[in-house]
């Protein structure tokens, strides 16, 4: 579990986030969302601590990571798997040697060991065949597996996703979406996702806290996020044709 | 104002670089790649020029001695002064910030814009020292590369002098035995160890904390090199003064 407390960051004069305090749940997918510019990735980059940030407090389990020393920051980064929106992979390595790169970096497993676990990560992502491949010859949405694959090799307690089906077909969205759902649930992992898509609000929004402006504007989950009558989540929510369509049917059906 | 800011990083990028070190058997290999990628990978293009240059120098010596008082060893001697003392280290080295400081700033930017640096952050890397310190300890062995420019330039004048017909083998060779000082071999290693030193950590700098996207990368590399010149050159020229003047 996660639990943000009045955070507030700014660059220069830019109040970028505006005082927010939320909680993030253990085992669940925690879906942070708003337009472009609304300050999701700047959010999640104060939770990995890649941005310092000038009131608040951030805390893992219980743990403020402000107040750790700089080995007990070290130790929880190793817990924490990150999957960027560009996928971030190393491009001067093979998908094999990016997804081995944090076991080469943080444990003293033999070679032959590393390779056991990339190779069942990579299973675990429906990437059988793909080990010696360079990123660059790997499609948008295998990029994503390998990058998810590198995210959790090292048994991560926490795991951040920003916009990970962002320039993917629906199809191929989904299933990464249903992918990083179903690899939190089965290691009860704390994830937290940054996205703009409605389909995966439906899909994977157990928690959601919506963005406006830098200001927490709504929280709750997929299940109330269409009874809701905030107009600001509406306006957001209901910004394309199918889904007004898709509230008169859910209204319809429910009343 | 943002100058004296750039130094001020730029410093502090070098000591951050010396913190935090990356497992001993991960920096062992990308000091290896490195090496590779900038020293042995730049010794081709360092053959060509030296070679032609210093043939070129040869000719264009020979044919500014017209008074017969002159001795014709005279030839082989201004080719060896001019390829150990300036040709060798500056000339070469600014042709190097071209190729090998275009190469860093271009490779470190596109990992910034693609938030491959990011990445290496979260898992608590220190950036700098995964990235710079192999550069430039890699380049550590960029005076073995100016050593051989030095000894392919007075071949090529040597090559150029005796088949063009402006002096005669032996001439040459007395030419470059006549008045060897040591101290000017000495001056050249100090100067092509501080230009490597600049070589491998002033494009770092600009790739590391460029900002923007592929379009950026591209003005990112120009700016370094410009910059990596004009300090060479500023350098040469100091360091000249203090040792030789
Ligand atoms: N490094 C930065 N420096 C200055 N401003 C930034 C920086 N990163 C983001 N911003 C600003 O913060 C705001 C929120 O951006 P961001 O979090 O990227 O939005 P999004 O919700 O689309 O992810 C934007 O106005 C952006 O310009
Ligand atoms: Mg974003």
């Amino acid at each position: 579990m996660i639990e943000v407390k009045d955070l507030n960051k700014s660059f220069g004069e830019a109040h970028i986030l505006k005082g927010i305090t939320t909680t993030f749940e253990k085992g669940k997918t925690n879906l942070i969302i708003g337009q472009s510019g609304s300050g999701k990735t700047v959010f999640l980059k104060c939770l990995l601590g890649l941005f310092d940030y000038e009131e608040g407090s951030i805390a893992y389990d219980g743990n403020i990571f402000s107040k750790l020393t700089e080995d007990e920051k070290r130790n929880m980064r190793a817990k924490i798997g990150m999957v960027f929106q560009g996928s971030a992979l190393f491009d001067s390595m093979t998908i094999e040697e990016n997804v081995m790169f944090p076991l080469r970096m943080f444990t003293k497993q033999s070679k032959s060991e590393m390779q056991d676990r990339a190779d069942f990560v990579l299973k675990r992502v429906n990437l059988p065949n793909a080990h010696n491949k360079m990123p660059s010859e790997a499609s948008g949405g295998m990029q994503k597996r390998v990058a998810i694959a590198r995210a959790i090799v090292n048994n991560p307690k926490y795991l951040f996703c920003d916009e990970p089906n962002s320039g993917l077909d629906p199809k191929t969205a989904i299933v990464i979406d249903n992918l990083i759902q179903e690899i939190t649930d089965e290691y009860k992992i704390t994830t937290v996702i940054n996205s703009h898509d409605m389909n995966s609000v439906m899909e994977i929004g157990e928690k959601i806290v919506f963005l406006k402006d830098g200001l927490k504007a709504w929280e709750g989950s997929n299940k109330n996020i269409f009874k809701t009558d905030n107009e600001v989540v509406t306006d957001f929510v209901y910004s394309s044709n199918l889904f007004k369509r898709v509230r008169k049917m859910y209204i319809k059906e429910n009343s | 104002m943002t100058y004296l800011h750039n130094i001020g990083s730029y410093f502090l990028m070098i000591r951050e670089m010396f913190r935090k070190p990356t497992k001993w058997s991960v920096m062992r290999q990308l000091i290896l790649n490195d090496i590779n990628d900038l020293i042995i990978g730049s010794l081709g293009i360092i053959a060509f020029i030296s070679f032609f240059v210093g043939g070129v120098i040869s000719i264009q010596t020979a044919l500014n001695i017209e008074n017969p008082l002159i001795p014709k060893h005279l030839v082989g001697f201004a080719t060896r002064q001019s390829v150990i003392l300036e040709f060798a280290p500056t000339f070469i080295s600014v042709i190097m910030a071209g190729k090998v400081g275009s190469f860093i700033t271009s490779s470190i930017g596109t990992m910034r814009v693609t938030e491959q640096i990011d990445a290496l952050e979260v898992m608590g890397i220190n950036s700098l020292n995964y990235l710079v310190f192999p550069k430039t300890i890699a380049l550590l062995f960029y005076p073995f590369a100016i050593t051989f420019g030095m000894f392919l330039g007075i071949l090529g004048g040597m090559a150029a002098c005796t088949f063009g017909g402006y002096s005669t083998l032996t001439d040459y060779i007395t030419g470059i035995q006549t008045d060897f000082e040591t101290f000017h071999v000495y001056y050249a290693f100090i100067k092509t160890f501080v230009f490597a030193f600049v070589l491998a950590t002033i494009p770092s700098f600009h790739g590391y904390y460029m900002k923007g996207g592929a379009l950026e990368v591209g003005k990112a590399s120009t700016t370094s090199f410009v910059w990596t010149a004009v300090v060479i050159i500023l350098l040469n020229y100091i360091l000249t003064d203090v040792m030789l003047g």
